[in-house]
This record gives C-alpha cells, structure tokens and sequence, in this order.
C-alpha cells in the first residue's frame, strides 16, 4: 500500500507536514509522506465545507488513522473550492499517493504573498532531518 | 520519567521494524505493518501477539480455592483440572479490580494471567486477603506470554482442536509451553504461556509456521469489534459487573466481596448499561466523547470488518436496546450512531453492524 518516502521540488511545504501545489491563484493542499507514515493507514477525512474560508496556520480538516486524530493545517489562505472526494471515500488513497490522488482540497487563493513564507523542498527534508 | 519496561521479545519487535509504544509501564509493539492488515490476517488466517506484559499470579496451598472463591465473582468450583474460567476481582461496590482468567492447575494451585497495569494492585489485594494455607506469588517475570489468534491458527502451530477455556502441557517444534485455549479476538487461537528464556526461540518457530505478528493496534481493534471490554476503559473500580453486561461471570449464589452490591443492582436493575454502537455516519468515536443524553464512549475506533466507526459506551439502561440511536459529540460534531446486539462483529452470521 505505502509509498516510498519523497518529497517532490515542486511543492510548497508547511512544518506541520503540510505541502500545497501552487498553480496561478489556486492551490491544491495535502499532506505529506511523513505525515501519512507518522498517521498510519488513514481511515477517515473530515473535509472542510466547499465555499468556506481557511486561514492559513489554521487546522481545515482532520484525518484519523485507527490510532489517531490530526488536524489540518493549511500552508494558506483562500476559499474551498473543490474536495477530494476519493479520499473521502477511501482515504487510505493518500497513504498510498500523497502528492497525486491523495490530494485533499483546492483553494483559491486569497493572498498569493503567503507563498514566500513556505519551505521548499530542501528546506522540509532538513527540517525533518533535525527533529 | 518512568523507565518502561521490555518483554523477552523486544529486540524481536525492534528487528521486525515495529512501531513501539509506551503501554501500562512497558515498550511494546502497536504495529508492524500496519493496523489494519494485521487486524485481517487474524480474521483470516493467523496473527501471533506479545502479551508477556499481563501478569501472572500463583495462589497456592490448601486453602488457595477458598481464598479465590472469595475474592473472585465466578464460581471456581465448576473447575476441575485442566480448566480456565474468565472472572473479576471485585470491590466492596461491585467495583471490577480487574478482569482475569482463572487457570485450575490442581485443587491446590491456581493460576491468574492478569492485566499489565494491574499486575501490582492485584498482588496486593491478593496479598492483603491472604488466609492461613494460601500463599500468593508474582511470577510474571518468570514467563512470556504469546497469543496466537485465527482460524488457520491451530493448522499453522500443528495443534489439535479442544473445547475453549481449557489448557495443558504441550510443545511447539519441542518448545515445552503451557497451551491454553483463550484468546481476546473473537478468533479460534491459543495462549502460549513460556519460560522466559525460551521464548525468542517459541517466537521464531511461530512466524516460522507462517503466523504473522500483530502490534497491539490490532489486538484493541479486534477486542472491540467482538466487544469484550478493556480494563480501565469500559470496566473498573468505578463501574459494576451487572451495568458492564459482565453478569454472566457473578455467580450471585456465592459469597464473595461485593456480592450483597451486585444482587442489590441486579434487583433493582442497573441505571446505565454498556452499550455497543456502530456509527451511521462517517465518523469514528474516541473514549471520552458525550454521548448525547447521558454517557460516554469508554472504547470507540475504527472497525476494519465493518469499514465503519465502533464503539462502547455506558448510555442509560432505557437507551441501551438494539437499534436505538445515539448521538455522539465528535469533537463538537453530533454524529449518530445505533446500538447494535454485541459482538459488534460476528464470524458466523456476519458482522451485525452498518445499516
């Protein structure tokens, strides 16, 4: 089932293991292989209502795996535009594709300036590395 | 900090990669793989725990069954050797000490395989009602304890069927061990209690047979989904056998500590009853949750047979029948769920749950 751990150069990633895939003046939100692996194989996805409001640095949503609860938190602000509604259904699609079908939700973007405060990639992977 | 303690088996745990965690005092397995393969291979084929954390107590001497036919709600004197019985050790109030089974080795010698973070407080209470001709001891350090649970479990480990709740001497690929047959799944299976430094060896031959090992993620999984309860969650000092739905195990014709408490309950019938329940919608109840109404969820997870959120919870007696439905606070979210007939999950005719 599990993927193998990455981190892909493309993303945008918050420390609390969340990334966003930023395209123009929308985002798609997930969470990370290290996230997915700490949870275990997820079991459930509270999703945020479609049309809401997330502010960044603030939880969205949760997930739960058999053992565990953990919030989400958006890397950024915007409007909920679309959720991923497999992972609703089967949420174990993110243990096995984090970064791909295991996308959680879309957002328009309300402040594309937060971008800048993200990690990239190298800056994630160093961050795990020294916790 | 408190140093945890390692069964005999821990670097076994560490070289399969598994995922340690701090249980009642001690550093144990929660997973290998993953929770819920695991969950399934015991349903379907078979699964070998580490459980050498419960406790063993010996009560020995002439008066050893007077002493437990005390102190124990069930009545010892159906045993004859060779036989296990499941029982509480009860309170003044009814109140459930522990939970326990109860192994007749001869009519002068007793075994109690007890819970880990009981082990202590169950020596002591032993201890403190010790009469003349008994005499109590700890040995759990002396043994580890491996349960190997599934239907394909005895096929795996080359062992004949017997009637559940018995034991005897035996041996797997010439590992001398005691083989009971108990279990905590729901599944056919076996307990084998070991000297402790025999047990890596037992350990090896049994994933040899093919036996996956399972954390205690799964073994919390399974319990639920056949809802035998969970010391310290759904049962202790504060709640009673009857309103726990563990009156099967009170022989109230017998004299034993708390008994004029049950009958008393049992009489006027409990107030609240411990409830199984499965959710209606996506949602999975965690101990602690209100139930709305009155109570609260003692167990609740994620049932890997049903696909859905189970639990246990204590309701008020009138809203503890079968298809009443409950409404559950997840994290300030009301989600219902209905009480469904225990087990939860039922080999023969299919899981009793979902809608």
């Amino acid at each position: 089932m599990a993927a193998t751990e990455t981190y892909p150069d493309e993303l945008r990633y918050h420390p609390e293991h969340d990334w966003a895939r930023i395209h123009g003046d929308e985002a798609t939100l997930g969470i990370t292989w290290f996230a997915q692996d700490s949870l275990g194989e997820l079991v459930h996805f509270e999703p945020p209502e479609a049309g809401s409001t997330i502010a960044k640095d603030a939880s969205y949503g949760e997930v739960e795996s058999v053992k565990a609860v953990s919030d989400l938190i958006t890397p950024l602000s915007g409007e909920v535009i679309e959720i991923n509604q497999k992972v609703v259904d089967a949420p174990e699609t993110v243990n096995e594709d984090p970064y791909g079908e295991g996308w959680l939700v879309r957002i328009r973007l309300s402040d594309q300036g937060e971008a800048e405060s993200l990690l990239d990639a190298a800056s994630y992977r160093q961050l795990l590395e020294e916790a | 900090m408190q140093t945890l303690l390692r069964t005999p088996l821990f670097d076994r745990h560490v070289a399969l990669g598994a995922r340690m965690v701090p249980f009642a005092g001690w550093e144990m397995p929660v997973q290998y793989e993953g929770v819920i393969p695991e969950h399934m291979t015991v349903r379907t084929d078979a699964g070998v725990f580490d459980v050498s954390h419960m406790g063993e107590l010996e009560v020995e001497g002439p008066s050893a069954h007077e002493l437990l036919q005390s102190v124990l709600s069930n009545d010892l004197g159906k045993l004859g050797d060779g036989d296990a019985q499941y029982t509480l050790l009860t309170n003044e109030t009814g109140g459930i000490v522990d939970d326990l089974i109860v192994y007749r080795l001869s009519p002068f010698r007793f075994l109690l395989i007890v819970n880990a973070a009981n082990r202590d407080s169950d020596f002591d209470w032993l201890k403190e009602r010790e009469i003349a001709g008994s005499d109590v001891r700890d040995v759990s350090d002396e043994y580890a304890l491996l349960a190997v649970q599934g239907p394909r479990s005895l096929a795996r480990l080359g062992l004949a069927e017997a009637p559940g709740f018995t034991f005897d001497e035996g041996e797997i690929d010439g590992i001398a061990c005691m083989i009971n047959r108990t279990g905590y799944t729901g599944e056919q299976g076996v307990e084998l209690l070991v000297p402790a430094e025999d047990a890596e060896e037992l350990w090896d031959r049994v994933v040899e047979r093919g036996v996956t090992p399972a954390g205690l993620g799964a073994r919390d999984t399974l319990r639920l989904e056949v809802c035998y309860p969970l010391h310290g969650n759904d049962i202790g000092p504060e709640t009673d056998a009857i309103s726990a739905g563990l009156g099967w195990v009170c022989a109230l014709g017998k004299v034993f500590t708390g008994v004029e408490e049950l009958r008393r309950i049992k009489e006027a019938g409990p107030r609240e009853r411990l409830a199984a329940f499965v959710m209606k919608e996506r949602a999975i109840p965690r101990q602690g949750m209100p139930i709305e109404g009155g109570g609260e969820v003692t167990s609740g997870t994620h049932s890997p047979m049903l696909d859905r959120g189970i639990g246990m919870g204590y309701v008020p007696a009138g809203r503890a029948e079968p298809e009443t439905e409950l409404t559950i606070d997840v994290r300030g979210k009301p989600r219902r769920a209905r009480v469904v007939k225990k087990p939860i999950y039922k080999k023969e005719a299919g899981p009793s749950g979902g809608d």
